[in-house]
């Protein structure tokens, strides 16, 4: 059955933070922000992941590349399980990260061509000579002139700088990179410019994404496979189409309908979310949407486990008896 | 979306320009804008980063950073008042009173070391002839309009203690305690997740239409201008370039820039992984400027000189749909 290469999967991952209080400052509580997620992407896919801020994408994509510890669970990387506190080289280089704000993510006192060259000194890749080639073939590959290795970030446009992104994290040939909201911090035109770039050096590369954004548009155009995260939970997952086409779990139909279409013929009905993101701290018992959304079927919730459930081909919901109706 | 006929108009900017002084020297934000916004109407203003919808925002509240931010020229009009011949002390009755304004950022909108229910109130003291019990009261109750549950409890908290969405409303809430006449929203939801701005543009929506007050929104989503406004204004390096009704600038739109930009974004039925349309380069620095078209490096299309030279002129096409007449922008 297995017909394509898995190249990263996490099994009941798990990112609880301690709240601290008292004198002493000891854990009182914790802060459940990734709550047991699974999930497989296999190679040359983009694995799409939406939800609102503070439910869990963010820690999720640190916990991929290293940069937060898991407190449970484990993460199996092209079929190995990897030690999260003891990250290997090897890993490091195939697993690279592009942030959201292409400001604060590249070194301001670092010419752009010495910006490219760090990963593959620190990764003893190359000589000098070969590190410079490098350098003009990553900024070509990127869409950058290869004049822009001698200037410094703050003479590029937005665009232009989540492109240096880009190229940084590309130097090391990865895997798979993990996509922080790319271009929420961009124009709309310019936007468009960074997804095109995006795709073409998937194709080109046969990279694999993990694309984190709260552009639904966005994250359809673009991604094969899209999870919905609801408070550290992944509550639904499947093929694009299958989720905007035929979403099953309450929250992903709320979410799919509170975006805006540019179309003023359009006249759809939306479905108004009371509130906001409980807090991980304290989250309500059973499920947590019923809870927000004070469905009937909520306290059935709290009686039984919830578990994923198999809806289609490659199709999972959280089957909750207030926010699915099979 | 609501339709008057015949409405009067509440608000008429002309000719304005904006001037900002900055280490390159002069550069004009604002290069002669106009435009109206009805009495009940919703007017978006849309545009990329930079092409100077805050500026118009902040114009007419009179609010630009002093002294860098100068207006050079042009009227603004409320009522047949021009809010450009107010002394200071006119013009803050007019701020929160007959103009109220929405910020992008509603924890730098909010006085971080002041209860919420004490701030709202401080718009009722400054506007209204109330004591302070009756202003708290009034507070609790605009608390409880734009849908904030337990307000009376709510208003002895500080900004830290809201969400964000949250903390939207209770901006909201000071905008409109005294019922102004024009509401600006300056990038009201940005910084909110597609949920809650669901829920602020839906509330702004209620209210707007209970009072009558007519709204100067000012996004870069064309999501939100399409649900939400009667007339749109596409801005453009310091420049309205088109100007019409919702439905006639979506389903018909004229200039290079304008189907630029709605054939960029990824759509909801677009087919997914093709490639999309983008707009070559990137909006143009101020100081570089050009008299002509100023969209002519970003067009893909060879402009003759005569256009980079002079102001194309703003040309109605059709009944209330105008645009700024390149021969070779507009050119379908």
């Amino acid at each position: 059955m297995k017909q394509k290469q898995e190249v990263l999967k996490l099994d009941q991952l798990c990112v609880h933070f301690p709240v601290r209080g008292g004198v002493f400052r000891r854990a009182v509580g914790s802060c459940r922000a990734v709550d047991g997620v699974s999930l497989s992407i296999t190679r040359g896919q983009t694995f799409g992941l939406v939800g609102e801020s503070g439910c869990g994408k963010s820690t999720l994509a640190k916990s991929i590349v290293g940069l937060v510890a898991p407190t449970s669970g484990s993460i199996f990387f092209q079929g190995n399980q990897i030690n999260s506190k003891l990250l290997t080289a090897e890993y490091r280089k195939s697993v690279q990260m592009v942030f959201q704000d292409p400001v604060e993510s590249l070194n301001a006192r670092m010419t752009v061509g010495a910006i490219l060259e760090e990963p593959l000194i620190i990764h003893r890749l190359c000589g000098k000579d070969e590190r410079s080639k490098r350098v003009a073939k990553l900024l070509d590959q990127v869409g950058l002139p290869e004049s822009a290795a001698k200037r410094y970030p703050f003479e590029f446009s937005g665009g232009q700088r989540q492109r240096i992104g880009v190229a940084r994290a590309l130097a090391l040939e990865p895997e798979l990179l993990v996509l922080d909201e790319p271009v929420s911090a961009l124009d709309v035109s310019v936007q468009s410019q960074v997804l095109n770039l995006l795709m073409d050096l998937q194709a080109q590369l046969g990279l694999t994404y993990f694309l984190i954004a709260h552009d639904l548009a966005v994250v359809r155009h673009i991604s094969d496979v899209i999870a919905v995260m609801y408070l550290g939970k992944i509550v639904e997952i499947g093929a694009a189409t299958d989720i905007y086409a035929n979403p099953k779990h309450a929250y992903t139909k709320a979410l799919l309908s509170s975006i805006p279409i540019p179309d003023p013929s359009v006249k759809k009905k939306r479905i108004l979310i009371p509130g906001d993101v409980p807090s991980p701290i304290n989250p309500p018992q059973g499920c947590a949407f019923g809870n927000r959304m004070n469905a009937p079927n909520y306290p059935k919730s709290i009686e039984q486990e919830l578990k994923m459930e198999k809806v289609g081909v490659g199709h999972w919901v959280l089957a909750c008896p207030c926010c699915v109706h099979m | 979306m609501r339709h008057k006929e015949n409405s009067q108009t509440l608000l008429q900017v002309r000719d304005l320009s904006v001037s900002f002084t900055t280490d390159e020297g002069e550069v004009e934000a604002l290069d002669h804008v106009s435009f109206d916004v009805a009495q009940g109407e919703i007017l978006g203003l849309v545009g990329e980063s930079g092409c100077g919808k805050s500026v118009s925002a902040f114009s007419v509240m009179r609010l630009l950073p002093r002294p860098m931010g100068r207006i050079t020229n042009g009227q603004i009009l409320l009522e047949s008042q021009d809010l450009l011949t107010l002394t200071t002390e006119e013009m803050r009755k007019v701020r929160g009173n007959e103009i109220g304004m929405i910020f992008q950022e509603p924890m730098n909108a909010l006085n971080p070391v002041k209860k919420i229910g004490d701030q709202i109130a401080e718009v009722f003291l400054l506007h209204q002839d109330v004591s302070p019990l009756q202003a708290s009261d009034l507070a609790v109750g605009m608390l409880a309009e734009v849908g904030i549950p337990d307000p009376a409890n709510r208003a002895l908290e500080y900004p830290h203690q809201l969400s964000g969405g949250m903390r939207q409303r209770v901006v909201i809430a000071m905008a409109l305690a005294c019922k102004p006449k024009l509401i600006i929203a300056d990038e009201p939801t940005t910084a909110l997740d597609v949920t809650v701005q669901a829920q602020i543009l839906d509330l702004l929506q209620n209210l707007q239409g209970k009072n009558g007050s007519s709204v100067l929104l000012i996004t870069h989503d064309l999501g939100v201008i399409a649900e939400n406004c009667d007339q749109v204004c596409v801005m453009y390096a310091g420049r309205i370039v088109e100007r019409a009704s919702t439905q006639a600038l979506f389903e018909n739109p004229i200039h290079a820039y304008t189907r630029g930009l709605l054939a960029s974004i990824p759509r909801m039925d677009g087919v997914p992984k093709n490639k999309l349309t983008t707009i070559p380069g990137i909006v143009p620095a101020l100081s570089q400027l050009v008299q002509g078209c100023r969209f002519a490096q970003r067009s893909g299309r060879p402009h003759p000189a005569s256009t980079l030279q002079c102001r194309p002129p703003f040309k109605e096409v059709t009944s209330g749909h105008w645009v700024e007449a390149c021969p070779v922008c507009t050119k379908i």
